[in-house]
């Protein structure tokens, strides 16, 4: 085919469809609601949330788990862009993290030593486990639709991205139903449900998100 | 500056005007020709694969132009997108698989080249590989040169079909260098 056949093909081809920033913010917005909607239909919101919202350890949980998850959904927003800069909210993903680790010191300094297998065991650890990836399910797979629309310099790394966004949004609904509050806790199975997720996204981006 | 003509161009393309994307692609072209040439015989890849990679490239850009914000520059958004598909269009054709591509940024300043190559894919090819009504949609609105209604006349298809199935025709079309 002659490159000025192609370029004919494209000039009438010229209105693009969907942006991919409105396709990210459509993806996030109705990932949102919809895991947001299944946890309270499912498993409710804790019933006594009003009262322990006042200690420091439930608001720390919260706070920590929506900062990872506008942290990430903003890296999640660019990677799919070419020629953003990365460096910098690749970075502040630190913040949270540090976070994390610096209430798990003072958590560790507080307790008594024979209480720290009790809170870091929690009550729903396995539950945690398991519903933080099926809260990150939907929005996850919208991040991929939008993505798709993307050009990803590196497809795992994107796919981390979109997978590390999908499962701290499902880690910040969560927290809104968790009842176990030690850092401790936090610090182990919140990781591991959003290292999961993150993972799952690595291995999708490598084989989906290539273009 | 060339960097905010072309800018110009595409963001009044993206809301639809087809003659500022017409100027857009050709002014682009060359620059792009001039690069694939030079770094095709880096790569090891052949000479007269060179005009396939621009196709791949415009393709690219084409199909990925919804990632350009236009409130920003496009000094960046386009060499980034232009150094990805190169790279990973002359590592598929080429021998050499390490070749470092520094001079992209220059991107905006390289020399153009407006002799066309014969490509290798021919539109017979390229034509045979595609479903139905896009074949005919490519060969009314390339080869006849028709436009979007003049084609939607003679195929009795409905105008937004038509586009439809052009934007799916040139999908097709880049999903096809990629698994040559």
């Amino acid at each position: 085919m002659k490159t000025d056949d192609l370029i004919t093909l494209m000039t009438q081809d010229a209105p693009v469809g969907m942006r991919y920033g409105r396709a990210i913010v459509i993806a996030l917005a109705a990932g949102f609601v919809f895991s947001a909607l299944l946890l309270v239909f499912t498993v409710g919101l804790r019933h006594n949330l009003a009262t322990v919202f006042e200690t420091a350890r439930v608001v720390f949980k919260i706070v920590v788990t929506i900062l990872l998850a506008i942290l990430a959904m903003r890296l999640a927003m660019r990677v799919g862009r070419p020629g953003e800069e990365l460096r910098v909210p690749v970075c502040l993903l630190a913040v949270p993290v540090l976070m994390v680790v610096s209430a798990v010191i003072a958590e560790l300094v507080v307790l008594p030593v024979d209480t720290w297998r009790a809170n870091l065991l929690g009550r729903n650890a396995l539950f945690c486990l398991f519903f933080v990836p099926v809260l990150s399910l939907v929005p996850l797979v919208g991040l991929f639709w939008a993505l798709k629309k993307g050009a990803p310099a590196n497809p795992m790394a994107a796919g981390a991205a979109a997978g590390l966004a999908a499962g701290a949004m499902a880690a910040a609904i969560y927290a809104w139903h968790c009842p176990d509050d030690s850092p401790l806790f936090l610090a182990t199975w919140y990781t591991l449900a959003i290292s999961i997720v993150t993972a799952a996204g690595a291995a999708a981006g490598h084989r989906w998100l290539r273009w | 500056m060339r960097e905010e003509e072309w800018a110009a161009w595409l963001r009044l393309a993206m809301k639809g005007d087809a003659q500022a994307y017409n100027r857009f692609l050709l002014a682009v072209t060359p620059h792009l020709r001039s690069m694939a040439r030079r770094r095709c015989d880096q790569f090891g890849a052949p000479p007269s694969e060179a005009e396939d990679v621009v196709q791949e490239v415009l393709l690219a850009i084409h199909l990925k132009r919804g990632t350009w914000d236009p409130t920003r520059p496009l000094g960046p958004w386009l060499t980034t997108i232009v150094r990805n598909k190169l790279i990973d269009s002359l590592r598929r054709r080429g021998r050499h698989l390490n070749v470092p591509i520094d001079d992209v940024s220059a991107f905006l300043e390289a020399e153009s080249e407006t002799h066309e190559a014969a490509d290798r894919l021919d539109t017979e090819t390229v034509l045979a590989r595609l479903k139905d009504p896009q074949r005919d949609i490519v060969r009314s609105i390339s080869i006849e040169g028709a436009g979007i209604r003049e084609t939607a006349a003679r195929l009795k298809m409905t105008e937004v079909a038509v586009r439809v199935s052009l934007h799916r025709a040139l999908k097709s079309l880049a999903a096809l260098y990629r698994s040559k």
